[in-house]
């Protein structure tokens, strides 16, 4: 089940093809995301990687019609069993929302309205689709905050965001998305905002919930371990694009993009021998508005050459895996070799120079 | 909650006594004038303006005089006596107090419903022309004088002397139990007068609160769940309208002191225009009245706004 591969999958219960969304703005458009294809099949897990930025929240927005009132132009497919939501009514849009697509976001705290009670928040969501009377929705609370983990729900339903501790929040927060027993759940960097100890214990919640359930979840994050825990399928962006997709183990076992290098280097490891440096991925992510030209990622790239700032680089299937795609100009060859050698411990320049690539170009 | 108010009541009860000494030292220690002299009359002999000095107590010294007022105040609810017409400060006052309040009270409701939903809209309907224009109307109501403003709806809308007679103008105000439809009628040029500049204010405030709030995470969170448009503008209004709302009471608490030139500009005989006669007539009892009542509606009006807030905001805890 790839996530990127153009293959048209019948199973696929959400399908992106060439999605474009541009924010009009007075310096010039924000090309957020810029021609992404992936899909997710039902009961499995895509996650989306990629810096601030990258265009990984603004494309699931999109796929809930959030972004159509900032006037974003949208243009490509997004299919929810079949159907093109871009095409939608906004009421439409409506009763899919929170229905059968829930999203559940990052900051809890921020995300949960601070004036209202966490069951009037939980029997909203229950009220607004089904036509279930008040006092089933409450009950129906008081059973999702249980189901999620949190104890003494009855007497947690009556209280007020703040009164939550940051764990037990984004608890409340997948109750309320769970509210409805959605098909798809789009968990936006669920993690982020929790202490390392509750982290874990969320990830472990939504994988039982998710068996339990069978919904797919899209997990955006920056945090490769997160996807390296959830992921049945990844794919890295990058600038709004995405620069390589594969299953969950091949982009840890065999990453091919320097970026996706990047990702997997700057996070330290346990495993790792202590003295080991990080490599961190040089640079700031590029702007939006004008972006670098040819490879959106040459100017931060170490194994850079002079034709990748003019040759724009498109999404491929490797010869030899087809479900692996990678935007890069580099050669398959080069590419594994570097990524052996960055495995065996060395850093890119001696990589660069025992490789025999030119390196001037590079940071 | 409850131990809270009351220790607020008690820091109030100690402020009133700060400012009775302070209306004390201003009004008796450096006087304008002997008021005895102005209770004598005209050319008063000098035995009687000794008496009258006896009577009044001006002779004994200043602490004794404080404290006799005090224990009036406090004790017998007795603020002294006009020095003009022997009248007792209080009941000057309650005969003046329910044009003010009528007068406050009505132009607070009118400018926190136009307020807050020319607000709301505004927000909604940003950039329109709608918007444009109502922000334009803020800014000329919020520029405006507001004794200006009265003089302009008394020359347009007034009985007597306005191009189209349609308002009762100035001078008509009658108490409520007096004549309710007079009452109501008189006072729709004032409240409107009082409340234009309030309710620019108020609707660039919440337009602005407003705009802030549906930026919220929180209300992107609404969206999410698929809850109609019209529900989660609620809940971004229900969150913006806190500050608003808490203002309310410190305005009104100010107005109830005395709006001054409303009273004197639609001449109704409020405590406004109470303090501002016993100013020019150097009447010091009655100054010293309504500026105790100026100051005890303004600590009332805050611990007011203290206990809204809590309730309002769960986040906020007393302590």
């Amino acid at each position: 089940m790839s996530a990127g591969a153009p293959s048209p999958d019948g199973e696929a219960l959400l399908r992106v093809e060439d999605l474009h969304v541009e924010f009009p703005g007075e310096d010039g458009n924000v090309h957020a995301v810029d021609g992404i294809t992936y899909q997710v099949a039902k009961g499995r897990t895509l996650g989306i990687v990629g810096e601030s930025g990258s265009g990984k929240t603004v494309s699931s927005l999109t796929t809930l019609g959030l972004t159509r009132r900032q006037g974003a132009k949208i243009s490509g497919k997004i299919l929810f069993e079949g159907r093109d939501l871009l095409s939608c009514s906004e009421e439409e849009m409506r009763s899919i929302r929170g229905n059968e697509i829930a999203m559940i976001f990052q900051d809890p705290l921020s995300a949960l309205h601070p004036l209202y009670r966490v069951g009037k928040q939980l029997t909203e969501t229950v009220l607004t689709h089904g036509r279930a009377s008040k006092r089933q929705a409450r009950e129906r609370a008081v059973e999702l905050l249980g189901l999620v983990g949190i104890p003494d729900p009855a007497r947690r339903v009556d209280m007020y965001p703040h009164e939550l501790s940051g764990g037990m929040r984004q608890r409340a927060m997948i109750a309320m998305a769970l509210a409805n027993e959605p098909k798809l759940l789009i968990a936006d960097e669920p993690t982020t905002a929790l202490d390392v100890t509750v982290q874990a214990q969320i990830l472990a919640l939504m994988e039982d919930l998710q068996r339990e359930l069978g919904m797919a979840i899209v997990i955006i994050t920056h945090d490769m371990g997160v996807v390296a825990e959830m992921a049945d399928d990844i794919a890295v962006m990058y600038a709004g694009r995405i620069v390589e997709t594969a299953p969950a183990a091949l982009i840890f076992s065999a990453p091919e993009h320097p970026y996706t290098w990047g990702l997997l280097r700057s996070i330290p490891g346990l495993d790792r021998p202590r003295g080991e440096a990080l490599v961190p991925i040089p640079g700031t992510p590029p702007s939006l508005i004008n972006r670098p030209s040819g490879c959106h990622f040459h100017p931060r790239c170490a194994y850079s050459q002079p034709e990748h700032e003019r040759v724009d680089p498109a999404l491929e299937p490797l010869p030899d895996a087809g479900e692996h795609h990678v935007a890069c100009l580099l050669s398959v060859e080069v590419r594994r070799q570097l990524w052996r050698e960055l495995q065996a411990g060395r850093r890119p320049q001696e990589a660069i120079a025992d490789v025999g690539l030119a390196g001037e170009a590079g940071p | 909650m409850v131990r809270y108010i009351i220790r607020r009541l008690l820091w109030g009860v100690f402020l009133l006594i700060v400012v009775c000494a302070l209306t004390f030292v201003f009004f008796r220690i450096f006087p304008t004038g002997n008021p005895a002299i102005l209770r004598a009359g005209r050319d008063p002999t000098k035995g009687h303006i000794e008496e009258i000095e006896k009577v009044l107590g001006l002779g004994k010294p200043l602490y004794t005089q404080f404290w006799d007022y005090l224990k009036e105040v406090f004790f017998h609810f007795n603020f002294g006596y006009s020095y003009y017409n022997s009248e007792s400060v209080v009941s000057l006052i309650r005969e003046r107090l329910p044009a003010t309040i009528s007068l406050t009270l009505g132009a607070a409701l009118l400018w926190i419903l136009a307020g807050v939903s020319t607000g709301i809209i505004s927000a909604l309907r940003r950039h329109t022309l709608l918007d444009r224009a109502a922000m334009g109307t803020a800014l000329v109501a919020i520029s405006a004088p507001e004794f200006w403003l009265g003089l302009i709806f008394l020359f347009l809308f007034a009985n007597d002397i306005g191009k189209v007679h349609l308002l009762p103008g100035a001078g008509t105000y009658v108490g409520l139990t007096y004549d309710p439809g007079k009452w109501f009628t008189s006072l729709i040029m004032p409240w409107v007068t009082l409340a234009a500049s309030g309710a620019a204010v108020y609707a660039r405030l919440m337009r602005g609160s407003l705009l802030d709030t549906m930026n919220e995470d929180y209300i992107r969170t609404a969206r999410a769940k698929g809850l109609p448009e019209r529900a989660v503008v609620r809940q971004g209004v229900r969150s913006s309208i806190n500050p608003i709302v808490t203002l309310l009471p410190l305005e009104i608490g100010l107005l109830l002191g005395g709006a001054v030139l409303i009273e004197t500009v639609f001449d109704i005989h409020g405590v406004g225009r109470l303090a501002y006669e016993s100013i020019s007539d150097s009447d010091f009892a009655v100054i010293q009245g309504t500026v105790l009542l100026a100051a005890f509606f303004i600590i009332v009006s805050n611990i007011l706004v203290d206990v809204l807030y809590a309730y309002l905001d769960p986040r906020v805890r007393f302590s």
